[in-house]
């Protein structure tokens, strides 16, 4: 048994954590001048990326390696 | 020109995805020195872990790209293939056949055989389920070469390369651990990447009774939107298909065979730490597999009713067309802006990554337990075997490239490929139950049983290729469209193979039952679950899952 081995979950929190902060940045760059999608006018890069921060966040938080 | 174009914030969430998935196999190889931890993960995955990768090994890009397709073509009867198609068998394997392959300590399916059968059948299943994999690889990596061409403009040999390299690197260092970390971060980018797509869908058309609306307008005549009440008859509904077909060829052969013996899915399983969360693991994967067709299926029907053009199968698609496998990436484009396209895109090349991956991880196992060591060298150390598994691992690959070339020369090859691989699964179902649930069934029955079930498939397919009036002998309808024939060419192979065992079985010596302890209903004592809470209990969230597959039949009937 692998005692030490860094649970699969904070390497999923890791990567959506960087992957929401992304898209959050590039949604608040966009908000003045949306992408021509259909439906851009809800600005969904920046509260999806809100959420992926706040659940990658909390995956890192709850799985972080301890000594 | 390509459907997708990728900004700089996507080329660096893909690129970020790459690096991820490299860094983590280099964490990881420390953790596989034994050969249990490089073939089995060390046996040591939660029960979330090994559901999550036991659902994932299945949810490749070709697979999501592909039913996203079939459901613009035939609507919500391609939901089939998720529901009916695959959560009795996953609570069938949790709760009947699982603590028979855990307690057995087999480390494959050709493993479990040769404990049960002996050498004949083990050996059959093992070479054809290598082959097949390896085959199936490198079918999946031309195909997923040529959806990054069609979608992005990617060079074909740069998408094989770089991916299968990746691939091979991380797999060759962490073997399943690695794999099974990939599945499960794929998982959460799949979701996270296609779960806007309905949203937005059904924010655009008013919801699921507007987009119904939106649909019968568009597509005057046709029902999309029901599960169960056009297939009384093959006629009435675009698939072809009868409801026996779905019935008794999916649900019961096709898709039991598929979850409870193909050894890419049930590998994933095997790795958990104890009986429970072995039990607890496809039961864990059939409430997320009952999801699954929200971000895969929705989107392909939502597609009917918002799409401005129509989409046309890829053998009669012309120059400015799109092919119905583009649905997904068209709607992807459709909603999704910078950023969330590259977490779009990321989430298709993790699916067709983690998809090579859980072959070759796969194809590793069974050619050094099942092929390697009985057959060519069976006494050495552990280390030896590790070492085979790393280059067998990287061998599987190249041989995967060479496939993927050839593949480019055969325009069809994709529909064969499918066809060949579904020879060898519905009569390993009928070889395997029996095995677990008949203590009478006996070595030489195991064999012939599967070579019968086998050639019988083979001979039925190639009998349609060459008389096509035989569909109707064999799929009961002219109008059988693929599918529809799969389902019945699997039905009647796996009854082929049942007869042929339990005949020959009847006619030859059995084993002693104190061989077949631990493999065998009725001669294996399966740990009672005293004491443990109701809400911790595999049997009590099978109930629920099966209740809510039940309650999903009769909202969509």
């Amino acid at each position: 048994m692998h005692r030490d081995l860094i649970p699969v979950w904070f390497f999923v929190g890791l990567l959506l954590g960087v992957y929401g902060l992304l898209i959050l940045s590039s949604g608040l760059a966009e908000l003045s001048n949306p992408p021509a999608t259909v439906l851009a006018n809800l600005h969904a890069p920046v509260w999806w990326g809100a959420v992926m921060v706040i659940v990658g966040g909390a995956y890192c938080l709850a799985f972080r390696p301890r000594r | 020109m390509s459907v997708i174009a990728l900004r700089g914030v996507d080329l660096a969430i893909v690129a970020l995805y790459f690096a991820a998935v490299l860094g983590i196999g280099f964490y990881l190889k420390r953790f596989a020195a034994s050969s249990e931890d490089f073939f089995l993960a060390g046996r040591e995955m939660t029960a979330w872990v090994a559901g999550l990768s036991f659902l994932s090994a299945n949810l490749g890009s070709l697979e999501l790209l592909g039913w996203a397709g079939s459901a613009y073509q035939y609507g919500i009867l391609a939901a089939h293939w998720y529901w009916v198609g695959a959560i009795p068998a996953m609570v069938f394997l949790g709760i009947v056949m699982m603590p028979f392959y855990y307690i057995s300590k087999t480390h494959s399916v050709p493993g479990y055989l040769q404990l049960r059968y002996g050498q004949g059948a083990s050996g059959l299943s093992a070479i054809t389920f290598a082959a097949m994999t390896i085959l199936m690889s490198g079918v999946n990596m031309y195909a997923m070469a040529v959806v990054m061409k069609v979608m992005l403009g990617w060079n074909i040999h740069f998408s094989i390369w770089v991916s299968s390299l990746t691939v091979g690197i991380y797999v060759a260092l962490g073997g399943l651990y690695s794999a099974i970390f990939n599945e499960v971060l794929q998982f959460f980018l799949i979701w996270f990447g296609a779960l806007l797509i309905p949203i937005f869908g059904l924010i655009e058309t008013g919801g699921w009774s507007g987009m119904v609306e939106r649909i019968q307008r568009n597509f005057p005549g046709q029902d999309f939107t029901h599960l169960w009440s056009t297939l009384a008859h093959p006629a009435d509904n675009p698939m072809g298909m009868h409801w026996t077909g779905i019935v008794f060829g999916l649900g019961a052969v096709l898709s039991m065979g598929y979850w409870t013996t193909d050894f890419l899915v049930v590998q994933r399983v095997l790795t958990a730490k104890d009986i429970r969360s072995a039990k607890m693991a496809p039961i864990i994967g059939s409430f997320f597999k009952m999801a699954v067709p929200l971000i895969v299926i929705l989107p392909g029907i939502l597609a009917l009713a918002v799409l401005p053009e129509k989409l046309v199968p890829e053998s009669a698609m012309q120059a400015g067309q799109h092919s119905y496998n583009e649905v997904l990436p068209l709607m992807l484009a459709r909603y999704m802006g910078p950023g969330l396209l590259g977490l779009g895109v990321t989430a298709l090349v993790a699916g067709f990554m983690a998809g090579m991956a859980g072959n070759v991880s796969a194809f590793a196992t069974v050619w050094t337990y099942d092929i390697y060591r009985p057959y060519i060298r069976k006494q050495a150390a552990d280390a030896h075997y590790v070492s085979m598994g790393r280059w067998c691992t990287l061998i599987g690959l190249f041989i995967s490239i060479a496939t993927a070339y050839v593949a480019m020369g055969f325009a069809s090859i994709m529909d064969y490929v499918q066809a060949l691989f579904s020879f060898f699964i519905a009569p390993l179902f009928g070889t395997v139950l029996i095995g677990m649930l008949w203590k009478r069934a006996t070595p030489a029955a195991g064999f012939w049983g599967l070579l019968a079930g086998v050639s019988s498939s083979v001979a039925m397919f190639f009998w349609v290729k060459v008389d096509p009036s035989a569909l109707a002998i064999i799929a009961l309808s002219n109008n059988a469209k693929a599918l529809a024939e799969d389902m019945y060419r699997a039905l009647w192979s796996c009854l082929i193979n049942v007869v042929v065992t339990v005949l020959v079985s009847l006619a030859t010596k059995p084993k002693p039952e104190q061989e077949l302890e631990g493999l065998v209903m009725g001669v294996t004592q399966i740990p009672k679950e005293v004491g443990v809470p109701l809400l911790a209990k595999p049997a009590f969230w099978a109930v629920v899952a099966v209740i809510a597959f039940l309650i999903l039949q009769w909202i969509f009937w």
